[in-house]
């Protein structure tokens, strides 16, 4: 059982190597000088990353308050990462884990990996860990959770909380008020998107297919995220860009080639032309029309080869952007 | 014993106003059972999915009034998946057919669509007020259909619902007949609207109080209708960016100037800060002020404002407010008792914006202080402990630290002894939100003290099953409890049972509790629906038979005289 998780171990020193400042990390940012029974995390390297097994409330006889740190992501990339840095101490079950382990005694313990949070005394508190939501992964811990791991290092200056689902808990119209908030509740609002999927374009979260040339596997994107063309012409690249650059496999120049692709996606300068389909049956350019009547009509959107435009005919709209002609 | 006519009896139930005493009557023998059946107006439903409608309409049938709650609070925070239920359809159905004498329809936290919104106009012919709050799944579309049919309507009030926007006629299609309404808010809607049809509209309804507009209206059309609507009391602007030397600027300062009545002022989207001295005229007149859609103004000239309000009595703000401005709130604003104060910046790593220092502030200038929802970047327990002490008539009391689980930061300890402090002295608290960094010891104290305390939100809080058992054991009058991210598991869940048949509902999610745990719960206590809510994602990975071990990520239990529901989508299993 221990060697199962010691196992899986080997992937938490990996994790681990992604916290700058580990010392920091242990430590609540504004403390200036503990007096929280850190100790216990001190004593010994292997304690660190000790993962124990056991049941809730099962505190007496365990020797030390194991400490797991772990950085929870979610696997969609359309998720936000709900990895928070927090000084308060919270367990955190690691449901795939236990999913997965095998070990005969996790059938007789709770089979979840636990963190013995016990307060030694009546004036001390828990241990301090990393506070996760989310799914825990342990196999996928290669992408770095960006600045969400980063911890306040200094009690002046306070780093952005990482953002966690349903927090702070306001109302998503008042997240959008603020002109200078950087807006990560858009990926709140795909995250509600993503949960929609049985919904037809008419209820919110516009879900619409997107494919693009030469590209096998489709998209969908969620129209209500976007308020205009530029957004949207942008989302499109990010959606596709990792698929095209496989796809051409050109090692040394992929990436640059790739973006080069989407560039001029709405004037019908690039190399690929953003069309789609309306609710008549009518292919259009993307562009043509406001913003708000687009997101009323669209049906599915496609990614054209733009020297195939010629050939397919499109709708007998004539192009409408004028301005853009420079 | 002597027995009153039923006619008396019924008169002297008139009296009572408040559905709890009219339950409780209702249980006393049955005749009063009878008599108070048949004479109650007002019904209210907390929660849509606790009764079947066909049995409210029978058992009420003289109802003119019925308000009905659906999803669970945190579906306000994107917690619940958006298609899990609150359906308002089989509830209009239900009084089409068995009260059509329906008179006023509140629904919160529902989803409401066109076609219930048509059957609604169609169905009762004395309908006077429509009121739909946290709502979702109409269209502009819906509201013309009231519009159009609902003769004689006095209130539409929408507050925060999700509208989809279908084209703007729908206001024109109040009959030019149509001069009822007393109460037009329609503030959430994010499309424009037919700005003459509206000017004509609120020029024949003289009886109209309250005018809430959404952004599209411009300041031009607001002065306009306020010029013909000076005994206005309560006004939402819509759009309020002109420049201040314009006609129109000008013309909005005279009709303001105009409107004595006006107590109650909210809007000012997109205001800029020169803008608001139009309406210091106004201001010693105004007891609820809500500046909390403008991130534009700052503190500076949020305090030239209230200075001049000194009557106010509920106050909505953002946080760049910032403690100064809470300190001349509290010298100004004696009669103070709501306060909101919003984050403007969540994400952002500005300095602080309001801190326990304005809190405090507020609370020695401001001792008729009731209900408070405050978010803040700390919060200490001094700061806690003087709170409490100088406002001890606090009725809500939501205190929202934005950091999950920070602690004190001048001492380092946990907030457990400054919210013990608010419930120690807080006799009448009915409604508390955690936050900070809290150990079991606050549930201690919160089931010790609390004994008022009908709603408890948690969050990021406590240590083990302890704590909420301290909270299912000691708060008689828990009604709702809402918890997230927080340890405790299925020995809490399953300690108390027989707690939750006198509570409305207990929400969970992120927390220890298993399937399993679920499951006993479910098979100890038929009359719950114990609702295990999966993320889609999950359910797709997820393997045909979860183990019980499975930890659940959203749990919802109410209780119920209607068995499990027959709408739940298929991520939601009722065991």
């Amino acid at each position: 059982m221990e060697e199962d998780l010691e196992n899986r171990g080997g992937a938490c020193p990996q994790l681990l190597d992604l916290i700058p400042n580990e010392s920091d990390w242990m430590m609540a940012p504004e403390a200036s000088g503990g007096g929280r029974g850190v100790g216990g995390l001190d004593d010994s390297e292997d304690k660190k990353l000790e993962l124990k097994l056991g049941l809730p409330g099962v505190g007496g006889g365990e020797e030390e308050a194991a400490a797991v740190l772990c950085l929870d992501f979610f696997s969609k990339a359309s998720k936000t990462t709900t990895t928070t840095t927090c000084t308060g101490a919270r367990r955190r079950l690691f449901e795939s884990a236990e999913s997965k382990s095998e070990g005969p005694q996790q059938e007789q313990q709770a089979g979840f990996l636990q963190l013995q949070s016990r307060a030694e005394s009546g004036n001390e508190w828990p241990h301090k860990a990393v506070w996760a939501g989310g799914k825990a992964d342990l196999q996928q811990s290669h992408a770095a959770p960006g600045g969400a791991a980063g911890p306040n290092t200094s009690s002046q200056t306070r780093a952005a909380p990482a953002p966690v689902v349903g927090w702070p808990p306001i109302r998503s119209f008042r997240k959008n008020l603020s002109s200078s908030s950087v807006k990560p509740s858009v990926g709140l609002e795909n995250d509600n998107a993503e949960m929609k999927q049985k919904f037809d374009n008419n209820k919110k979260g516009l879900l619409v297919k997107i494919n693009m040339d030469g590209i096998p596997i489709g998209r969908k994107v969620d129209l209500k995220a976007y308020d205009n063309y530029e957004k949207l012409s942008l989302a499109v690249k990010e959606l596709f860009l990792g698929l095209l650059a496989a796809q051409r496999d050109t090692p040394e120049n992929e990436n640059e080639a790739a973006k080069q692709a989407f560039v001029g996606l709405l004037d019908g300068s690039g190399e690929y032309t953003l069309v789609y389909e309306d609710n008549e049956g009518d292919k259009m350019f993307v562009g043509d029309v406001p913003w708000d009547m687009f997101v009323s009509t669209v049906k599915r959107l496609r990614v054209l080869k733009s020297s195939d435009l010629a050939a397919l005919r499109l709708g007998a709209v004539s192009r409408k952007r004028t301005a853009t002609e420079s | 014993m002597t027995y009153f006519p039923e006619e008396v009896v019924e008169h002297i139930f008139d009296f009572l106003s408040s559905h709890r005493d009219r339950n409780i009557v209702s249980t006393v023998c049955k005749a009063w059972y009878r008599v108070e059946r048949l004479s109650r107006r007002i019904v209210f439903v907390g929660n849509c999915y606790a009764v079947r409608p066909g049995r409210v309409m029978a058992r009420f049938p003289g109802m003119k009034c019925l308000s009905v709650k659906g999803k669970p609070h945190f579906a306000d925070f994107n917690l619940v998946p958006h298609d899990w239920g609150g359906f308002a359809l089989p509830w209009i159905e239900a009084a089409a057919r068995g009260c059509p004498g329906l008179e006023e329809l509140r629904l919160k936290r529902m989803v409401v669509s066109d076609e219930s919104l048509e059957l609604l106009a169609r169905s009762f012919p004395n309908f006077k007020a429509l009121v739909l709050v946290s709502c979702e799944g109409f269209t502009t579309d819906g509201l013309a259909a009231i519009a159009t049919h609902c003769r004689g309507l006095r209130e539409l009030d929408l507050q925060e619902n999700e509208v989809e926007d279908h084209g703007r006629q729908w206001l024109s299609c109040f009959p030019d007949s149509c001069t009822s309404l007393e109460s037009l808010n329609f503030a959430c809607l994010k499309g424009e609207v037919n700005a003459g049809a509206l000017e004509r509209l609120v020029a024949r309804c003289v009886n109209l109080r309250s005018l809430k507009l959404n952004r599209a209206i411009s300041v031009e059309s607001l002065a306009r209708m306020l010029a013909r609507t000076p005994h206005l009391v309560e006004l939402g602007t819509g759009s309020f960016t002109v420049e201040h030397r314009a006609e129109a600027y000008q013309r909005l300062i005279h009709a303001f100037r105009k409107c004595k009545s006006l107590k109650s002022l909210s809007g000012f989207w997109d205001v800029a800060p020169r803008c608001l001295q139009s309406i210091y005229s106004i201001c010693p007149n105004l007891t609820v002020l809500n500046l909390s859609y403008a991130p534009a103004i700052q503190g500076a000239d949020l305090v030239k404002l209230i200075r001049h309000c000194f009557k106010l009595q509920k106050l909505w703000v953002l946080d760049c407010i910032r403690d100064k401005g809470l300190a001349v709130v509290a010298s100004t604003c004696q009669e103070l008792q709501e306060l909101r104060v919003f984050p403007s910046d969540i994400y952002g790593t500005g300095t602080a914006a309001v801190t326990e220092e304005g809190l405090v502030a507020i609370s020695s200038g401001c001792s008729k202080l009731n209900s408070l929802l405050y978010f803040c970047h700390q919060m200490t327990n001094a700061a806690l402990i003087t709170v409490a002490k100088n406002c001890p008539h606090f009725t809500r009391f939501r205190l929202c630290i934005l950091d999950p689980g920070k602690p004190d930061p001048d001492t380092n300890q946990p907030l457990d002894e400054g919210f013990g402090a608010i419930v120690r002295s807080c006799k009448d608290l009915r409604r508390l939100s955690l936050s900070g960094l809290l150990t079991d010891k606050v549930f201690l104290y919160i089931g010790e003290y609390a004994a008022r305390l009908e709603m408890l939100s948690i969050a990021f809080a406590g240590d083990s099953d302890k704590g909420m058992v301290y909270v299912l054991n000691g708060c008689k009058n828990l009604r709702k409890l809402e918890i997230r991210d927080s340890p405790f598991g299925d020995a809490a869940l399953l300690e108390n049972v027989g707690k939750y048949e006198t509570m409305r509902s207990l929400w969970m999610s992120s927390c220890d509790v298993t399937l399993g745990g679920c499951k006993a719960l479910a098979a100890k206590m038929p009359r719950l629906n114990v609702e295990v809510i999966n993320d889609r994602d999950e359910s797709d990975e997820m393997e045909e038979n979860p183990s019980d071990m499975h930890k659940v990520e959203k749990m919802y239990v109410y209780r119920t005289l209607a068995g499990a529901r027959n709408d739940a989508p298929e991520f939601v299993e009722i065991l």
